[in-house]
């Protein structure tokens, strides 16, 4: 996948934006698709460096066992929890319908 | 509710079991009880007022960072070690992605590929026959927040025009259990399901990790069905039948997935990968497709660090776990020489072979213990709708009113009101007593008296006893009792009325 | 002189001994700064917000209690600004996106409490990247802000409000975030210092999270001393971070104040330099190398081979934690919602929101992320990346076993002009090809000014890395360097930079 440029279609593009649930329009398409197609190829070299017999590093520092203890902490007032809210209702985040799922 | 139409054709049971063996897979969800949420201090505490209990890291608000609850991962491990599996030496929590509105943060911190418990059993005795269950993994997620579905007819999603969001069940710790494909259950598939479910339920309540009330929604199941033809060794296509929250529907939404399974495979049909719905009316019917299924795109939780299980902490886990309940039921059954019967009403009663034990530890007989809780008590506790554990009244409350039967100085229908007192928060047993003037009458002068009166009022019947017709007393007891307003001793009457009349 | 001069130029030390001695009062600290903000920063665009109400309310307060004889920290009445990254409850936080617009965060970053704690004057909210994504801060949904040495370039980015900020005299000191150059970079393109603290030294609570691995908070300043005294302040272990490092900061303001490389080992990255590097950064860094040799460091060449993958692996794995990340921002709860006329369903209003609320670059590095963490994409891209990340670590490993700290430009080049790589990320992307390492291994590292490239008369930076908790290494040399080259100059750096029209300073510029 290194050796040859990755390509990256307009449908990918969209597939992609789809996935991360943001609305792009025909322009941005195919304004992003082949940027992104360059900067994937400029990255790709990782899978040449990374060898099976290496492990992957996903903290910068060796931390374990970080723990709190079970202890219940003041909550914030209902009030400050709906304050930023675009919409509410009942003292409830107020959503609109949602579909796909019974 | 909207009308019932299963539209799918179903398959005589009897006769998919002839043609199909089935296979289940079972993912059970059990919320944990601790005080604090899994990644945040806020309550953890049923039926508070909508977003009460939520603060910056519980919404997901900018900014906010998790912090594991240390108790919420001490149960898992219990919660591993009980099921023999193995517990993770290292692992880490990941990020399920997928955006919906009760995820604050449009993941799930879970795990995925490093459980901290994996590789375990458990052996179900059902009926006389013993199944082992063979465990996948137990890991450890937060829950999601509720909604309700506004604007529809009937407050289910479709129809709504739009729903509320209450994030107070968000971040409460979850613990996933997740058996490997089961097969060979043969025609007894839907009942082991449900007995797994049951021993589960039980299993939480013995270690003390989980109120275990599938009501509301504690455990839950999704159950995974496929059905092989017999003679086969190729798994089917399996549907995934999501929250299935009591025994009852954990073996009748098995049933019928057989059932409808079956009827497509035997047209030359073929089952759908899908999650399905289960209806309390005893039907499944399509959810989400899996063809159409969300990339998760799982990832190590960068915000967390990992998990590190001492071997020294595992092994005192694994020192402070209670006996295994299946262990138990057989020493206390022993010990208490209850018959099949009788210990087959206990085990229907959830919670009260426990009740009964600690009855016993605190001086009653068994006998009498399970006199108590499965008959007067069961009973209260059936009308007021609550758990037998959830009457205000403590076994050693039970073992202090029965003590006072076996002195003689309460009778059967005394010991009834005092329970009556103490349940009505009225105090302890002797309490009860004094403040109700309940204890039996032992002033032989008053007793006697009494009888004579009786006698007196009565000389039909004394005369039929003093000609031998000793069986004809009841009705003479009957009236001392009354007048003594039932704070007598019945046998002690008796015996004084034979003496007078012999 | 006038005092408005001396106090704007004056540092943050300088600012609380003249405060203790009675020279001047906070409220006059900090309404000279609320002056110069007002009347430069319509040209700056440094900040966002400016909190003139409770920073001088907060100014009296101090003032009386000093007055009345309490004993008050170290940084004690000092202004100061605040990325706009960081939840500051009073203040809306929009971490420079409109996605954000006006919220206001109910609670308070720890970094922000600790400032509070301490006394600090909080001015206000600088201007960034948007959600801390760029080199510039031409990505900012509120308009770019300027290099004060040549206000048509870039201050860096992502903490370009912070460090011009620094630079145009409208703070002594500022608080950025570092996720993969964003203190460093800005620092050395505007000729400030800037330190990103070992990655679990400064806490992360509170702070609008773009990739949670690698970000870290630290201190901007214009004098090594004055960093290393806001470093000591915000820094620490934090119960509600769990990457926080629960152990004693290494003591960061005595390393400031001794600033002694005699006898340091000394490494320079071979990697980090050569083919792409501006001559007059080449030219500078050269010179402080002998410099440190001259003040008794040994200097050694060091090669860090797997540094040249740092950018590949770095442009996969900030991304997708970025993707993760910014899922939240979902019109659910807080933030703009676009779409929501009764028809559209959550899922319309979700992508109609995002993509309104989110600028290009943003939208860029979320769909990268998405890409990389993708079932089938995953072991190419992203694990190859983390195993890439461990590649680093080693080396880093390794130069430490031979060296103190390690040593390179901060910046190939110094700031170029603002639109001249706005649609080209990748050339963008290469002002962070130095600054990257360091937070892919979370070890300390740092920026200081070493003079002006002589093609472009712009600040040119070195970088200073340390081992993890050894961030008090990053303050000795940065301190050994800003001594020497003072006493060549017979001035600081900042009293070099030009004057601004409009700015309060007298025209002497800086001194
Ligand atoms: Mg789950
Ligand atoms: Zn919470």
């Amino acid at each position: 996948m290194a050796q040859s440029p990755t390509t990256l279609s307009v449908e990918e593009v969209a597939r992609l934006a789809a996935l991360a649930r943001i609305d792009l329009t025909t322009e941005e398409l195919e304004h992003f698709a082949p940027q992104l197609e360059v900067i994937l190829d400029s990255v790709a070299s990782v899978s040449e460096v990374a060898r099976a017999d290496v492990p992957p590093t996903s903290h910068a520092l060796p931390l374990t066992n970080v723990f709190r203890a079970d202890e219940v902490r003041e909550s914030l007032p209902v009030e400050a929890v709906l304050a930023n809210a675009p919409a509410s209702e009942d003292d409830r985040f107020r959503v609109p319908r949602i579909l796909g799922e019974d | 509710m909207a009308e019932v139409t299963t539209t799918a054709e179903l398959m005589d049971y009897d006769e998919a079991m002839e043609r199909f063996d089935p296979v289940l897979g079972l993912e059970v969800h059990v919320e944990l009880n601790t005080a604090s949420k899994m990644f945040c201090g806020c309550s953890t505490a049923f039926g508070a007022d909508p977003n009460t209990q939520t603060c910056p890291v519980c919404l997901g608000l900018p900014g906010s960072l998790p912090v594991v609850n240390g108790t919420a991962v001490e149960s898992a491990i219990r919660i591993g070690l009980a099921l023999n599996c193995e517990v993770a030496t290292w692992c880490r929590f990941s990020r399920k992605n997928y955006f919906y509105p009760d995820m604050p943060k449009d993941y799930q911190v879970s795990q995925y590929d490093e459980p901290i418990c994996f590789d375990g059993h458990v052996d179900l005795e059902v009926n006389g026959d013993v199944f082992r269950i063979e465990i996948e993994r137990v890991h450890m997620e937060e829950d999601a927040g509720k909604l309700v579905h506004q604007g529809g007819d009937t407050g289910r999603i479709h129809g709504a025009d739009h729903s509320l969001v209450d994030y107070n069940r968000a971040g409460v710790p979850l613990m996933e259990i997740v058996t490997k494909p089961i097969r060979g259950l043969g025609t007894r598939a839907p009942e082991v399901g449900r007995a797994y479910m049951a021993h589960l339920r039980d299993l939480m309540v013995a270690l003390g990790v989980s109120h275990a009330r599938m009501e509301q929604g504690n455990l839950r199941c999704d159950a995974n069905v496929s059905l092989m033809p017999k003679g086969s060794d190729e798994l089917g296509t399996r549907t995934e039948t999501k929250n299935v929250n009591s025994l009852r529907s954990v073996e009748g939404a098995l049933r019928f997935e057989i059932q409808r399974q079956g009827a497509l495979l035997a047209e030359g049909g073929r089952v759908v990968q899908e999650t399905r719905h289960w209806h309390e009316e005893g039907w499944t019917s399509p959810g989400r497709s899996k063809e159409t299924a969300e990339d998760y795109r799982y990832f190590p939780e960068p915000d967390l660090v990992p998990v590190a299980p001492s071997r020294e902490w595992v092994e005192q886990l694994r020192a402070s776990l209670p006996e295994p309940p299946a262990s138990k039921r057989t020493r206390l059954q022993a010990e208490y020489g209850f018959t099949d019967l009788q210990m087959r009403d206990v085990l229907g009663n959830a919670g009260s072979l426990d009740l009964i034990e600690a009855t016993v530890l605190a001086g009653s007989s068994a006998a009498a213990a399970r006199k108590w809780w499965l008959g007067e008590l069961a009973r209260r506790a059936n009308d007021a709708g609550v758990d037998l554990a959830d009457l205000t009244i403590t076994p050693q409350q039970v073992a202090a009113v029965q003590a006072l039967v076996d002195e003689g100085s309460l009778n059967d229908k005394l010991a009834r009101q005092v329970i009556e007192g103490v349940l009505a928060g009225e105090g302890e047993p002797a309490q009860v007593v004094a403040d109700r003037g309940l204890a039996v009458v032992s002033d032989e002068g008053a007793l006697s008296q009494a009888v004579d009166e009786a006698i007196a009022a009565n000389p039909d019947v004394a005369e039929r006893i003093r000609e031998g017709k000793v069986q004809a007393a009841g009705a003479l007891i009957g009236a001392v009792m009354k007048a003594m307003r039932g704070q007598a001793d019945a046998a002690r009457v008796r015996e004084l009325i034979l003496q007078k009349l012999s | 002189m006038s005092q408005a001069h001396d106090i704007l130029t004056s540092s943050a030390a300088g600012l609380v001994a003249a405060m203790e001695a009675g020279t001047w009062s906070c409220e006059q600290i900090t309404r000279t700064h609320l002056d110069q903000i007002e009347a430069l920063n319509p040209h700056v665009n440094s900040y966002l917000a400016v909190d003139a109400e409770r920073a001088l309310a907060t100014a009296r307060s101090i003032d009386a209690r000093r007055a009345g004889g309490e004993k008050l920290g170290p940084l004690a009445g000092v202004p100061i600004a605040v990325k706009d990254l960081l939840c500051y409850a009073g203040l809306p936080t929009t971490a420079g996106s409109r996605i954000l617009e006006g919220w206001m965060p109910p609670y308070d970053s720890t970094v922000v409490e600790r400032l509070v704690a301490a006394d600090l004057v909080i001015l206000g909210k600088t201007n960034l990247d948007e959600f801390a994504m760029g080199s510039s801060t031409e990505t900012s949904a509120y308009g770019t802000s300027r290099n004060p040495w040549d206000l048509d370039r870039v201050p860096g980015g992502s903490g370009g409000g912070s460090s011009s900020s620094v630079a145009a005299f409208m703070a002594p000191l500022a608080i950025g975030t570092d996720t993969g150059g964003s203190i460093r970079q800005p620092a050395s393109v505007t000729g400030t210092v800037g330190v990103k603290p070992t990655y679990g030294g400064v806490s992360r609570y509170g702070i609008i999270a773009m990739a949670s691995s690698l970000d870290q908070a630290g201190p901007c300043a214009r004098t090594v001393e004055d960093a290393a005294l806001l470093h000591e302040v915000i820094g620490g272990h934090d119960p509600r971070d769990s990457t926080s490092i629960d152990q004693p900061l290494p003591d960061v303001v005595a390393a400031a104040r001794h600033g002694d490389v005699a006898g340091m080992r000394i490494g320079v990255v071979t990697e980090l330099g050569g083919e792409g590097y501006a001559p007059g950064v080449e030219q500078r860094f050269t010179e402080a190398v002998a410099l440190l040799r001259e003040a008794g460091a040994e200097i050694v060449e060091v090669s860090c081979p797997h540094f040249v993958h740092a950018m590949a692996a770095y442009y996969l794995i900030m991304p997708a934690e970025v993707s993760s990340n910014l899922a939240r921002f979902d019109a659910m709860r807080y933030g703009l919602r676009v779409g929501d006329d009764g028809e559209n369903s959550t899922e319309d209003v979700m992508r109609a929101s995002r993509g309104a609320g989110f600028g290009a670059e943003v939208k860029r590095r979320i769909m990268l992320g998405t890409y990389a963490l993708s079932s089938g994409y995953y072991d190419a891209y992203y694990g190859s990346a983390q195993k890439v990340r461990t590649l680093i670590v080693r080396d880093f490993e390794a130069a430490f076993e031979a060296c103190d700290v390690l040593i390179s430009p901060s910046t190939p080049t110094t700031a170029f002009k603002i639109g001249e790589r706005i649609d080209d990320p990748l050339a963008m992307y290469k002002a962070d090809l130095c600054t990257i390492p360091s937070n892919l291994a979370g070890n300390a590292s740092g920026s200081f000014p070493i003079g002006l490239a002589p093609e472009d008369g712009l600040p040119v930076g070195l970088q200073v890395m340390a081992p993890p908790m050894a961030d008090d290494r990053v303050y000795r040399v940065g301190a050994a360097i800003e001594r020497f080259l003072e006493q060549q100059w017979g001035r600081s750096m900042m009293a070099m930079a030009p004057r601004l029209e409009h700015s309060l300073l007298d025209d002497q510029g800086g001194n």
